[in-house]
C-alpha cells in the first residue's frame, strides 16, 4: 500500500453572496496514494477548488469546513502560513493551464527554475544553473541552453508549459497538481506534455492530479477519474471502467462528444435530473 | 457559393496562407482542421474581409471579391467566433446586438425579428433585456449566432465555434448549427482543431499544415481512415485514440 499523500473527508467550501451562502464544493471525500488520480467535470463543478483546497490557495472570502482535510498527515486547514509555505511549491506543486500568464514575463526561463531551485534547496547560484540545465533536459527540451535564455514570450505554449513544469519538479515535489495544463495546447503537444507528465510522475514515485473537463483524455492518462458535477463526486471509477460508467451524468458527458469512429447524425443532449443535486 | 483560388497571405516575412483553393457548393460544409499557426483560421479572416492582405481570387455565389467589401457582402456573410465573451460588447443588452445589424442594413420589423431569432436559438425571451455576464457560455454563443443570422445571411464561416464550450453545451450548438443549416439552407466555413466536431457538421474537410492545405478529403473519408496526407493521418490518430476505451 502506498503511502496516502493526500486526505479529504467531508469537504465543503461555500461562498457568501446577497443571497446567502453558495456551496461550490458539497460533502466531497477523497484519498490519494502515489498514483494519477483525474478530476473531471464542468464549468463550476468544484474541481479546481476542491484540488487547490490541498494547497489552502482559496479566494480569501471561501469559506472552507472538512473533517478531515489532510497532505502527507499535516492538517492543512489548521497549519500557520509558514507550514503551509513548506508545502506550496516544495511538496506539491501546481501546474496553471496557460504558462503565458503563469510565467514572470520579465525572467528568463532559465532563471525562474534556477529561483525556484534556489528556493527550496539552498544552493550556490552555480549549481542552481546545471539543475535548471538538467530540468529542462529532463522535460524533454532538446536545446536547454538557448530555451533557459529564452523570455517566455519568446517561447511556444508547449514550451512555456514544458519550462513551467521543469520549475515545479525544481524542489522535489511528493505531488503535482496540473490544472487543465494542456487545454491551451494543440492536440499533438497535448499528448506530448500528457506523456511527459505521466513518465516523469512514475519515475519519480510522485502523486498526480490531473483536472480537466476532458473525460477521454483524463481516463487515459489517469488511473482513476472521479466526476463531479455541481460541487459533488457522482462517480469515482477505474479509469479502464469507464465505459462501464453508470451515473447518466457521466455516461452523457462521454455521450455527447462527437467521433469519428461512430458518427452520429443528431448529438444526445444532456437532460439533467434534479435529483443529482440530492 | 464558395470558391478560393490560389490564395495567398504574407505577414511581413511570414507566408502564412500558401496556395490555397477550395469551393464550397451552396447548402453544404467545409471545415478547415489544423494546429495552432497552420493558417486556418487566417483563411476564414481572408475571406470574412477582416484581413485585406492577401492575393488570389476569392468568390462569393460566382461573383469576385475585391479587398473592400461591400456592405451587400456583410448582409450575406457572417462570422460567429470562438469566445462569445470577447465577441459580444460587454455593456449592450442582448437586444441591443441584437439588433444592430438590422440598423446597419436598415432592415425593419425590429422587434418581431428580436423575437422570432431568441426563438429560432431557443433562448427563453426573458434574456432579452440581459447583458453578456448575466448569461452562460452556452446562452452567449446562441446569442452570437442569433446576432449572426439577424441579417438573414447565406453563408456562415464559424471560427472554432464550441472549443470554449462544455462538452454538453457543445453538443446543443452543434445540434442547433446542424438544425439551422437544414431549415434556412446556409453554407458554413468552419475551422476548427478538432477533427470529430468538424466531421460532424461539414461533409468536405481541408487539412492545413504550415500554410499549406495538404489534403481534402469527405468525412467520410476521414472515418474510414482513407487518407493520403501523413498530417492528417496523425491528427486522426490523436482525435480517436482517445476514443477507444
Amino acid at each position: 500500500m502506498s503511502p496516502v499523500l493526500v486526505d479529504i473527508a467531508n469537504l465543503s467550501i461555500a461562498f457568501p453572496t446577497q443571497q446567502g451562502l453558495s456551496l461550490a464544493v458539497r460533502e466531497v471525500s477523497l484519498t490519494l496514494g502515489v498514483e494519477k488520480l483525474g478530476i473531471v467535470g464542468e464549468s463550476g463543478s468544484g474541481k479546481s477548488l476542491t484540488a487547490r483546497s490541498i494547497l489552502r490557495l482559496l479566494p480569501s472570502n471561501a469559506l472552507v469546513t472538512a473533517d478531515r482535510m489532510e497532505f502527507a498527515g499535516i492538517d492543512v486547514l489548521r497549519a500557520r502560513e509558514a507550514e503551509l509555505r513548506a508545502i506550496r511549491g516544495r511538496r506539491a506543486g501546481l501546474i496553471l493551464q496557460d504558462p503565458k500568464y503563469a510565467l514572470n514575463p520579465v525572467m528568463t526561463a532559465g532563471e525562474q527554475i534556477s529561483e525556484a531551485w534556489r528556493a527550496h534547496r539552498k544552493g550556490t547560484r552555480r549549481q542552481a544553473r546545471a539543475a535548471a540545465l538538467d530540468l529542462l533536459a529532463q522535460v524533454q527540451i532538446r536545446d536547454p541552453e538557448r530555451v533557459a535564455r529564452s523570455y517566455p514570450h519568446e517561447l511556444s505554449g508547449g514550451m512555456g508549459q514544458r519550462v513551467m513544469i521543469a520549475m515545479m519538479l525544481a524542489p522535489d515535489p511528493e505531488l503535482l497538481i496540473a490544472d487543465e495544463p494542456t487545454s491551451a495546447l494543440d492536440a499533438t503537444v497535448q499528448a506530448e506534455i500528457l506523456r511527459l507528465l505521466e513518465a516523469l510522475v512514475s519515475r519519480r514515485g510522485m502523486g498526480l492530479i490531473l483536472i480537466s473537463h476532458d473525460l477521454p483524455l483524463v481516463a487515459h492518462f489517469c488511473d482513476r477519474v472521479v466526476v463531479m458535477y455541481a460541487g459533488r463526486i457522482v462517480e469515482e471509477l477505474g479509469a479502464a471502467d469507464l465505459s462501464h460508467a453508470r451515473h447518466p451524468y457521466t455516461r452523457g458527458l462521454i455521450d455527447c462528444l462527437p467521433t469519428l469512429t461512430h458518427p452520429k447524425s443528431r448529438l444526445p443532449v444532456m437532460v439533467r435530473d434534479p435529483a443529482w443535486l440530492a | 457559393m464558395i470558391e478560393v483560388e490560389g490564395l495567398h497571405v504574407r505577414f511581413d516575412d511570414v507566408h502564412a496562407v500558401n496556395n490555397v483553393s477550395f469551393a464550397v457548393p451552396r447548402g453544404s460544409g467545409f471545415g478547415i482542421v489544423g494546429e495552432s499557426g497552420s493558417g486556418k483560421s487566417t483563411v476564414l479572416r481572408a475571406f470574412s474581409g477582416l484581413n485585406p492582405d492577401w492575393t488570389g481570387t476569392m468568390r462569393l455565389d460566382g461573383a469576385k471579391l475585391g479587398r473592400q467589401r461591400e456592405k451587400q457582402f456583410f448582409r450575406r456573410v457572417q462570422m460567429v467566433f470562438q469566445d462569445p465573451y470577447g465577441s459580444l460588447h460587454p455593456r449592450q443588452t442582448v437586444d441591443r446586438a441584437l439588433s444592430e445589424p438590422l440598423l446597419v442594413h436598415g432592415i425593419g420589423d425590429v422587434e418581431a425579428r428580436i423575437l422570432r431569432a431568441l426563438a429560432e436559438v431557443a433562448l427563453p425571451p426573458s434574456v432579452r433585456f440581459r447583458y453578456p455576464h448575466q448569461l452562460s457560455g452556452g446562452q452567449r454563443q446562441r446569442v452570437a449566432i442569433a446576432r449572426a443570422l439577424m441579417a438573414e445571411p447565406e453563408v456562415l464561416l464559424l471560427d472554432e465555434p464550441t472549443s470554449a464550450l462544455d462538452v454538453s453545451v457543445q453538443a446543443e450548438v452543434l445540434n442547433l448549427l446542424a438544425d439551422l443549416q437544414q431549415r434556412r439552407g446556409l453554407t458554413y466555413l468552419m475551422v476548427s482543431h478538432n477533427l470529430a466536431v468538424v466531421a460532424h457538421l461539414c461533409p468536405m474537410i481541408g487539412v492545413m499544415l504550415g500554410g499549406e492545405m495538404v489534403e481534402q478529403l469527405s468525412a467520410d473519408d476521414l472515418r474510414h481512415n482513407r487518407i493520403a496526407h501523413a498530417h492528417t493521418a496523425a491528427l486522426r490518430a490523436l482525435s480517436t485514440e482517445l476514443e477507444e476505451p
